[in-house]
């Protein structure tokens, strides 16, 4: 199974996990800062900044893009539970 | 539709253009007419008197009002705002005491929640040349109060405004007071703003005006502590577009209409968004030990932990006895705390109440972020600091460090265990934690 490498540059934690995971998944695992409200891409408490990676992640859907655009998100901005890891990358809460 | 009539008991004043007449009128005839702020600006909501508590969470010892209003300019008719849809007859009936439906070219709405967008649909009907204003935030919210997409409507923004000719309504982006969607609306020729729920309050009395009404300066500030206090942050950044305003008026969407020395209220609000206890300690990192023990055994995991947390330089720990305190005191701690740390047995496979009165005690203080865990002793199942963890988790906190158990009575291992857990908390706090890798593929 590939792997990918994501980092939490605010705890200073990097977990290897499978490809195809969600972020929100491993934050909440070791207690990083992105936390959840919804789930379910609707509230935008889980927004993150990818500081290293940004092509290494699934494609934001149309209601993610809305969401990001409603909530003012800025560069290179997606919500954690809805962002699928497909290789490495380093994130912090937005 | 369901209606609601306001009280008989209700004083109303008559249409005036000369604000000097505030005397209470209690003519009948007179209770559905609009009420002049300026002769560009009247009020056209409706009071609900006998309403004792709101949304669930708030008592209203005297009611509430909902607040709407109509603004005329040169070019046509805004109404800013509607009212809870059972009392939808007497906002029409005063807002067809100022205006024709065929004049109003804006309807501005500041929040969505169904007491100030009852009405909505009803006025859209009646006034389909109309186009409706409301906030990016809620236009999801929208979709989803009114269950079909056929509304049209027009996001805005700060720095937006709309023209009526000679008079301009410009809008201010205020999210979470109190929900995402909420914003302002600046009549800039008359230096009015209409406020939504950001300095209301659940007052409801007939006279209307701030400089008229009986005391509600406990209403005031309760209803800031339940609405706002959860949002403190965004709280003050809407104190940075408001405070520059040169108010004449503020025109919230619930109690008195804020006329005499209007820019009090935002000074008061700057106030109430301090932090109830001013951190004394400067530098250093807060955390709080909040425990409860029944034969001592947690108790002494709590001293154990203590002791640790307080020997790693930048933390100032302290504990509490939950059992010796009452909550809102520690809710008020923990609002500007970095840290907290719970404390609880397990009894019939679950924490013990005090511990729960505390944790379901926090909605009204912003939690996001702080960092958290949890231990406790047990008898024979230890679900307690699981469940606490994932509460903590719910309230938007980090719990980087896992939860310690202990079975009954800790030994000197197992306290030594209670120090090692101190310390990686410590770390956690103060960003001395090694980086760490996980193996999770």
């Amino acid at each position: 199974m590939a792997k990918a490498k994501v980092t939490f540059l605010d705890i200073g934690v990097t977990v290897m996990v499978p490809v195809g995971t969600r972020v929100i998944e491993l934050s909440e695992k070791v207690g990083a800062g992105l936390i959840y409200g919804c789930r379910e891409g609707d509230c935008g408490t889980c927004m993150m900044k990818v500081e290293e990676g940004w092509n290494n992640l699934s494609e934001p859907s149309v209601v993610e893009e809305k969401v990001l655009r409603e909530n003012m998100a800025g560069k290179h901005c997606r919500l954690a539970c809805q962002a699928q890891i497909l290789g490495d990358i380093v994130v912090r809460p937005a | 539709m369901h209606t609601v009539r306001e009280s008989s008991l209700c004083h109303f004043r008559a249409v005036t253009v000369n604000d000097a007449a505030l005397q209470p009128v209690t003519a009948p005839g007179l209770q559905d007419k609009a009420v002049a702020l300026s002769d560009r600006v009247h009020w056209i909501g409706a009071l609900d008197p006998t309403l004792r508590s709101f949304d669930i969470i708030l008592k209203t010892a005297n009611g509430t009002s909902y607040n709407a209003y109509v603004v005329r300019g040169s070019e046509g008719v805004a109404v800013i705002d509607t009212v809870k849809e059972g009392f939808s007859d007497v906002f029409f009936q005063r807002l067809e005491s100022v205006t024709d439906y065929s004049e109003i070219k804006y309807i501005v709405l500041n929040h969505l929640e169904p007491d100030h967008s009852g009405a909505l649909p009803e006025l859209m009907r009646r006034a389909p040349q109309a186009r409706l204003f409301i906030s990016q935030r809620a236009q999801t919210m929208l979709k989803a109060l009114l269950k079909h997409d056929a509304f049209e409507f027009t996001p805005v923004m700060t720095g937006d405004s709309i023209s009526l000719g000679d008079r301009t309504l410009s809008f201010l982006h205020t999210p979470y007071l109190h929900w995402p969607d909420t914003q302002c609306t600046w009549l800039v020729e008359e230096r009015v703003l209409f406020s939504g729920d950001v300095f209301g309050c659940h007052y409801c009395d007939a006279r209307l005006f701030n400089d008229s009404v009986g005391d509600f300066r406990f209403s005031f500030e309760y209803y800031y502590a339940h609405i706002m206090r959860p949002f403190r942050e965004f709280v003050v950044q809407a104190l940075e577009l408001i405070e520059p305003l040169d108010l004449h008026c503020i025109a919230p969407a619930h109690g008195p209409i804020l006329r005499d020395r209007p820019k009090q209220y935002p000074a008061h609000y700057r106030r109430l968004s301090s932090p109830m206890l001013h951190s004394e300690t400067g530098h250093e990192k807060t955390l709080l030990i909040f425990y409860i023990s029944a034969y001592g055994s947690t108790a002494r995991m709590a001293e154990a932990v203590y002791a640790a947390v307080s020997e790693v330089e930048g933390v100032r720990a302290s504990m509490y006895d939950l059992e010796g305190g009452e909550v809102a005191p520690f809710v008020d701690l923990i609002e500007e705390a970095d840290a907290i740390l719970i404390g609880t047995p397990t009894i019939n496979g679950d924490a013990v109440k005090p511990v729960w009165d505390l944790l379901s005690s926090l909605a009204v203080i912003p939690t996001r972020g702080k960092l958290a865990a949890v231990f406790g002793s047990y008898g024979w199942s230890g679900e307690a600091v699981r469940m606490v963890e994932e509460r903590l988790r719910g309230l938007k906190m980090r719990v980087p460090v896992e939860g310690l158990r202990i079975k009954l009575i800790p030994t000197s291992e197992e306290l030594a265990a209670c120090d090692k857990f101190g310390h990686a908390i410590a770390r956690e706090l103060t960003g001395m934690q090694e980086d760490r890798i996980v193996e999770m593929a």
